[in-house]
């Protein structure tokens, strides 16, 4: 456990200091970024938008037992941008981009790509990791305020459209609602879930070779399912552990 | 010295183990420079660990790996200049499948070198160009065959103009025609650039016709060093086992058709 850690945070460690060295950097990055946000929009897009159908739905049949139907804006803003945009976008994103790029990595180690890269004197995770470590802690922010948006627009639809919550009085609660410090704990929690979940899943299929009980493709599967997991539970733990700093603070 | 070449690369009693299986078991040669040296051996001897441990991919557990007098440690600055001036050529390729020939070839130059974008493109056409692939230049690699894969990782290991190249069982997997054709090409193309090479394979007739040097390695350590002519005259009990393998097979299929027909 404790070597794993440390051989963890050596990776990223490594990768970052790798970042120095890359040719075409910008390229890369650019490249990484469209992989991991053009590629997943739609995705996080339909999810957002059927995450605010849901909360519109159940938040108006809980909040009108109370009479409170005019709270209806608050309680889905608040619950996307605190907490369903960052978790959901960050998942979303793992079981797409995250995957993929642990797949992606554990081939090139199979296929001796990484090494072919070392064998030359370019530095692989200079190359390969550190430009999808630095798009990550941009796109999953970003990806969080695209779910808030359309999640926002899927509450609207269903509080107001469908249950007729007064559409003034559903956004005005929304403005009210959100705050600076909201937004900044929303942004936080993204950056810091596509940091490490995109690192945990890099890391996996780097090391896909290490797998002592399988070789070739199982290792690959098994790198991928590893890094899948992984990087779920790390958003989850992660998200309590950044919430109780902001409730704290 | 060695065939009047002064050596480039000296491998020093090289010892590597997996798991506690020894691979190699202080391995000794020198590879004379501007010449083709071979290390022959059988599938599974650790031909390619050999040629790892060389490179760099692998870390040695005992003995020097020695380049123009300066031993090449993993993160030395002696084994920086070595990677800058060694080209390796995969038994897999391992050219990266999601680039085109081109972005293949240029890969190196774009990310070793401050060369202009005009000349990295420009060199690494004419590498495409001198290996005769420059119609091919936009296809990735899946769709070329594998002949043609073959010379396009040859042409991204030399792009850099290295002098040395290293060959990882360049003809696995190809039929005899085939296997004829990368020898030719390895020739062709060592006299062309005027590198070093050091082949690891298991074909004899091909590597003793192409090679100025061949070495056998067995049971981890080298049993024979010499002209290929030495090796064909050889009575070293080991050479001539694996020399005779061919004959063997041919000798062991002759029977098993002697005894159908007469079973018919």
């Amino acid at each position: 456990m404790v070597r794993g850690v440390g051989g963890f945070s050596m990776f990223v460690a490594e990768s970052f200091a790798a970042l120095t060295s890359t040719r075409k950097l910008p390229r890369r990055i650019l490249r990484s970024v469209y992989e991991q946000g053009a590629v997943c929009l739609p995705v996080v897009a339909i999810v957002g938008l059927f995450t605010g159908l849901v909360l519109g739905l159940q938040g108006y049949h809980v909040l009108s037992r109370f009479g409170s139907e005019g709270l209806l804006g608050t309680m889905v803003s608040l619950s996307l941008v605190r907490e369903m945009a960052p978790v959901l976008a960050a998942l979303m994103l793992i079981g797409q981009s995250g995957s993929a790029l642990a797949a992606e990595l554990g081939i090139q180690r199979n296929s001796e790509q990484i090494a072919a890269l070392e064998t030359m004197g370019v530095n692989s995770l200079g190359y390969l990791v550190a430009p999808r470590l630095v798009s990550a802690i941009f796109v999953y922010p970003a990806q969080a305020a695209l779910f808030v948006v359309v999640g926002l627009w899927g509450g609207a639809l269903s509080g107001s459209v469908l249950l007729g919550v007064d559409s003034g009085v559903y956004w005005s609660a929304v403005e009210r609602a959100v705050e600076f410090r909201d937004l900044r704990e929303c942004f936080i929690k993204a950056a810091t879930f596509g940091l490490f979940s995109t690192a945990i899943c890099a890391f996996q299929g780097y090391f896909a070779d290490r797998n002592h009980s399988a070789s070739g493709a199982r290792a690959v599967s098994a790198a991928t399912t590893r890094a899948v997991v992984f990087s779920s539970i790390m958003v989850l733990v992660a998200d309590y552990l950044v919430s109780s700093f902001f409730v704290g603070a | 010295m060695n065939n009047g070449s002064p050596t480039l690369l000296s491998i020093e009693g090289v010892e590597k183990s997996f798991h506690g299986r020894t691979v190699l078991r202080g391995v000794d040669f020198q590879v004379p420079r501007g010449t083709i040296f071979t290390v022959l051996g059988p599938s599974g001897t650790g031909k390619s660990v050999l040629l790892k441990c060389i490179a760099g991919i692998l870390k040695p557990d005992a003995g020097r790996i020695v380049f123009e007098g300066r031993v090449l440690d993993r993160d030395s600055g002696a084994r920086a200049e070595f990677r800058r001036r060694c080209g390796f050529l995969f038994q897999s390729n391992a050219l990266f499948d999601s680039l085109t020939a081109l972005e293949n070839v240029a890969l190196p130059l774009e990310q070793t070198t401050s060369l202009s974008k005009t000349e990295i493109r420009h060199r690494s056409r004419e590498a495409l160009d001198q290996l005769e692939l420059l119609e091919f230049q936009d296809r990735h690699p899946g769709e070329l065959s594998g002949g043609m894969q073959k010379r396009l990782a040859l042409a991204r290991a030399i792009v850099t103009q290295p002098e040395v190249v290293l060959f990882d069982e360049p003809t696995a997997g190809l039929d005899p025609l085939r296997r004829n054709a990368v020898f030719a090409m390895i020739a062709k193309y060592q006299r062309r650039f005027h590198f070093t090479a050091l082949v690891v394979t298991h074909d004899v007739p091909e590597a003793l016709a192409a090679s100025d040097r061949v070495a056998l390695l067995e049971k981890g350590r080298i049993c024979f060093e010499g002209p290929p002519e030495e090796f064909s005259a050889s009575e070293h009990p080991m050479v001539r086992k694996f020399r005779d393998s061919t004959e063997a097979l041919a000798a062991t299929l002759s029977d098993i058709r002697g005894d159908q027909s007469v079973s018919k």
